[in-house]
């Protein structure tokens, strides 16, 4: 049976949103490198809905957590679920992900996109259209033909957030997106990621600044020492954090 | 040295009048050596990619072997071509020996390891750029190495000029399979070993000066086409 065009567009997205990644659960996650636990029996799920941030100091965890719930690390111990399955490579592109250091490919911003969406098994009619809709929701489109390393730290950012998003996923984990630009650039970046939330997409933020959070979040899980130290609504949090740990870092002050 | 003064007037006569003869050495030259990089880098790009992608046992091993390889002496490489070619052996029905496909061959297995060599190691240094990225795309190990071997295409222009280089500069292999026939299988390097034995040095001094202005076009080129991918931030 041949199918039209756009017909096989619509079974093709249906059968990529017939599987879904959420929630995704980590149960036990250990991590362990030279002989120090980074990751501590961490046990974490993340629901569709919120805008989740992940905070805590340097070094606690957090973006390791999120690499092994995206399954880019293994754990020692422990496994990691995608709804409730066992992940597979063909639901990537429903996980959106986002480094601190933007990783361009050696194309123009638009390939960059196009990239992801043909990778995703977007049919090639389909891909042109997407491409365009994903940059000019970042507000790049008239740098589509730029190639993406020339652009600046904070395009860059956007243009990997919007490649992130072209594929239409579930949830979306970015991993101190901010760290690197200025005020301008990360307030750009946090309208994307709000927009992108407001859109339906589940959001994982990792980030140690408390602003950023404050601006975020719908609910904080802080990581501490490779534990999750409490998981609170953001209401509560900045101002009766229940952990002693969260509490000294919203503070200010230097944890032993 | 009245010899050697002539020789180089003579050298310059035959390149200017662009002679019949030296035309045609040239371009058999270039024909054989450029058809081995061809096919050497269809065969020794996905094995360069595919070492640098791939995480094995063994593949200590394999990267040595490789990079040792890449000395293997021609008259060696010809010897067993010419083995493999000749009469008697397995592939002699095909009567390719004595033929420029034969010399295409042996430069072919000379070649083959150092783009594999110097490959891998331009799409390892990618690949720990691009790896994590690819990854939480859903790139697959083969998407993978098709990514890193295209975007990384302008570095790996170094690995195919290394080839040329040693394709186009070697006398042992094709000497042994191709036999120096005159208008049939007489390259550059064959020539230059012939004339010079024969005392024609005007010849061969010829073919030297075009040998050497080969090898400074081509590298020429090449940095001319990295330098404007590399304007473009492509590369």
């Amino acid at each position: 049976m041949r199918l039209s065009p756009e017909l096989q567009a619509t079974a093709s997205s249906t059968a990529v949103a017939a599987r879904p990644v959420l929630p995704l659960r980590g149960t036990g996650l250990t991590v362990r490198r030279g002989g120090r636990t980074l990751l501590d029996r961490v046990d974490i799920a993340v629901e569709p809905g919120p805008l989740t941030v992940i905070m805590g100091p340097n070094g606690a965890g957090k973006s390791l957590l999120l690499r092994v719930l995206a399954t880019l690390i293994r754990p020692d111990q422990g496994f990691v679920t995608w709804a409730e399955t066992l992940p597979d490579r063909a639901r990537a592109p429903r996980l959106g992900f986002v480094f601190q250091k933007p990783v361009m490919l050696r194309r123009s911003a638009v390939e960059n996109v196009r990239y992801a969406l043909k990778v995703a098994g977007v049919p090639r009619a389909e891909r042109d259209r997407r491409a365009a809709e994903a940059l000019a929701m970042a507000g790049l489109e008239h740098l589509a033909a730029a190639p993406a390393r020339v652009l600046s730290g904070g395009e860059q950012q956007r243009l990997a957030i919007a490649r992130a998003l072209a594929t239409r996923p579930e949830v979306l984990l970015l991993d101190e997106p901010t760290a690197n630009l200025d005020p301008g650039a990360t307030q750009a970046i946090e309208a994307q990621v709000k927009a992108a939330h407001a859109a339906g997409t589940t959001v994982v933020f990792v980030t140690h600044d408390i602003g950023q959070a404050r601006r975020l979040a719908n609910e904080v899980v802080f990581v501490h020492r490779g534990r999750i130290a409490e998981r609170t609504p953001a209401h509560r949090f900045f101002t009766e954090p229940s952990s002693e740990a969260a509490a000294a870092f919203i503070e200010g002050r230097l944890m032993p | 040295m009245q010899d050697f003064g002539a020789a180089f007037g003579a050298a310059f006569r035959l390149v200017i009048t662009l002679d019949p003869d030296l035309v045609e050495i040239v371009g058999l030259s270039l024909r054989v050596s450029l058809g081995a990089v061809l096919a050497a880098a269809v065969i020794g790009l996905p094995i360069g990619a595919g070492l640098a992608v791939a995480r094995f046992p063994g593949r200590g091993v394999a990267l040595v072997a490789l990079n040792s390889l890449m000395g293997l002496p021609p008259v060696v490489v010809g010897l067993l071509v010419y083995l493999a070619l000749s009469r008697a052996g397995p592939l002699g029905p095909l009567g390719l020996l004595y033929t420029p496909t034969a010399m295409v061959i042996a430069q072919m297995i000379l070649v083959v390891p150092i783009v594999a060599a110097v490959s891998r190691q331009t799409v390892e240094d990618l690949k720990d750029e691009y790896d994590e990225q690819l990854r939480v795309l859903g790139v697959g190990p083969a998407g993978m190495v098709a990514t890193l071997l295209w975007d990384a295409r302008y570095s790996l222009l170094t690995a195919l000029l290394a080839g040329f280089g040693r394709a186009v500069a070697e006398v042992g292999a094709v000497i042994i399979v191709g036999g120096n026939i005159a208008h049939v299988t007489r390259v550059m390097t064959t020539a230059i070993a012939l004339e010079t034995s024969k005392g024609d040095l005007a010849l061969a001094l010829g073919l030297g000066i075009i040998l050497l202005a080969l090898a400074i076009g081509v590298n020429a080129a090449v940095m001319g086409i990295r330098r404007t991918a590399g304007h473009a931030a492509f590369a």
